[in-house]
């Protein structure tokens, strides 16, 4: 018996007490892959595992899974993402199957945002489990080698399981509840939302620390590089569970003309180190939106490389 | 009750613009109370329709008829001396009543008049909000009485998600996340500890996930 639960890369750098540094990658418009081939190219070496988006602001897109073979492929490890809105459990269950006969190891079983965000807002939504029942169902299919309805699976998939938090949704006080929640159910590990307002995400932490839930899983922090004034004014406005501080708009302005994206990068790294020494948290989980070419650079100054072996 | 709203009028012109003689059909339950489908609201739809021909110069016959309920047999049968009289009938009741209607009536030309929106009450003068999802296995004692499975836009039964901003879903300013009323709702009854039990994957046998649905009553069946 393996001491690993799917011997992922990723399990392994967090078991062996390393600090934790994934990255993101958006699947492709369209079948060509080209981009996204030039954007693992620059995550390779910089992190441990790259989520793939699956239909990320329910906007349609190459499959996740389809789009984490091609990381495969270009020697990346993928972090499969999978939403509920548009799967039902047979769905679900053939897929989670399907991507771990072909060698993904890790899966972030995440809800999935509304369709009406998105660019086919007249769909029908699925929603046939939510994302805590996602994680379950992951965890009965590894642990327990059985499908939803009890019946053994010839093969069960030995998948690391991911799961999101996000510290700054309200209402506040049961986030932290939530965590536990999703912990319990069987979660190895959580990518937490972007963080931006720090205050209340130590508190956030303290709180975890306090119930113990760091033992009991590996907390990554979530950070997403500010690149503008603009793209701050309209996370703080626009993106619903999101916390922008006035003082970080304020930060990236006072930077002056052609600095905004360089301050961006250094609140980002400011924060990483921070995160480093933070009780509770297990690494990082760095999410820059198209702007992968960015991340060695950001890798470099946070002191994230070389990335461990393991 | 079941909640529905008037089609566009042009949408109603458009479906009888080749017929003449026109019943418009209210029905006495759910539409009047929301008032969209009752005696009153036929009365206006039927002087609607006959100004609009009148502008077009076509001849046009317009009657109206209120049904105690178009969802029983014994009402519909109320208009079998009448229904050959017209070679439209326009009912505003839901989406139960033309089909009654097309049932009891097969060579009639039966139009709905209205969209059946959902089931819900009034929560005031002219605002209706859904609360019911029919999925047939009720649990909203587990979530201090709020049901998340036709009021979270998700469905959750283990939220919230992390949409949730100032007691708002995600998907607009003017729908309430349910989850943030549930978790403030059980907090102030002390059942917090509840929320944090796990909720197993829902069946939706008894919704209509399971194939149309039927009820049958052994003891009420003749």
């Amino acid at each position: 018996m393996s001491e690993y639960k799917s011997e992922s890369n990723l399990e392994k750098i967090l078991k062996a007490g390393h600090f934790a540094f994934t990255g993101e990658c958006g699947p492709p418009l369209g079948a060509n892959v080209e981009h996204l081939k030039e954007k693992a190219g620059h995550l390779k070496g910089c992190v441990d595992a790259v989520n793939v988006t699956d239909n990320q602001t329910a906007v349609v897109r190459m499959s996740s899974w389809a789009a984490s073979l091609v990381l495969l492929q270009e020697g990346l490890e993928p972090n499969f993402q999978m939403v509920c809105r548009d799967r039902n459990r047979l769905a679900i269950q053939s897929d989670i199957l399907g991507v771990y006969s072909h060698g993904i190891k890790n899966m972030l079983c995440l809800s999935g945002d509304h369709q009406r965000f998105g660019n086919h807002p007249e769909a029908k939504n699925v929603f046939d489990i939510d994302s805590m029942q996602l994680i379950h169902t992951v965890k009965t299919m590894r642990d327990e080698g059985t499908f939803l309805n009890g019946q053994d699976i010839d093969g069960p998939p030995e998948l690391f399981i991911g799961a999101a938090s996000n510290p700054f949704a309200e209402p506040f006080e049961f986030r932290i509840h939530r965590l536990a929640k999703k912990i319990a159910v069987g979660a190895d590990f959580i990518q937490t939302q972007c963080i931006y307002n720090m205050d209340r995400f130590r508190e956030f932490m303290k709180r975890a620390v306090d119930m113990g839930l760091h033992e009991k899983c590996y907390i990554l922090a979530g950070v997403t590089p500010m690149k503008s004034v603009g793209m701050a004014r309209y996370m703080a406005k626009q993106v619903p569970g999101m916390d922008v501080p006035a003082s970080l708009i304020k930060r990236l302005q006072g930077a002056g003309k052609g600095k905004v994206a360089g301050e961006g990068i250094k609140f980002a790294v400011e924060q990483i180190e921070e995160f480093k020494e933070m009780e509770g948290v297990a690494g990082v989980h760095l999410m820059a939106i198209e702007w992968e070419h960015r991340v060695p650079e950001i890798s470099k100054l946070a002191g994230m490389l070389p990335r461990p072996k393991v | 009750m079941i909640v529905a709203e008037q089609k566009p009028i042009t949408e109603i012109l458009e479906m009888v613009e080749d017929y003449t003689k026109i019943l418009v059909l209210g029905c006495k339950g759910c539409v009047t109370v929301c008032n969209v489908g009752g005696s009153k609201e036929a009365a206006i739809l039927a002087s609607t329709l006959k100004i609009a021909k009148r502008k077009t110069n076509k001849k046009i016959e317009v009657a109206t008829h209120t049904l105690e309920r178009q969802c029983d047999p014994e009402y519909v049968d109320e208009v079998k001396d009448m229904i050959d009289d017209y070679d439209a009938v326009i009912s505003i009741a839901c989406g139960v009543g033309p089909q009654f209607l097309s049932e009891r009536y097969p060579s009639a030309r039966i139009f709905p008049g209205v969209n059946t929106k959902f089931m819900g009450g009034a929560v005031e003068h002219g605002i209706w909000s859904e609360r019911c999802a029919g999925c047939g296995t009720c649990v909203i004692h587990h979530f201090g009485g709020l049901c998340p499975i036709s009021r979270c836009s998700k469905s959750l039964m283990n939220g919230p998600c992390g949409g949730s901003s100032n007691g708002k879903c995600e998907i607009s300013k003017d729908v309430d996340c349910i989850w943030d009323m549930i978790v403030r709702k059980m907090t102030e009854l002390g059942r917090l500890q509840e929320l944090l039990e796990f909720v197993p994957p829902k069946s939706w046998i008894t919704a209509r996930d399971g194939g149309p649905r039927r009820l049958i009553r052994e003891e009420l069946v003749k």
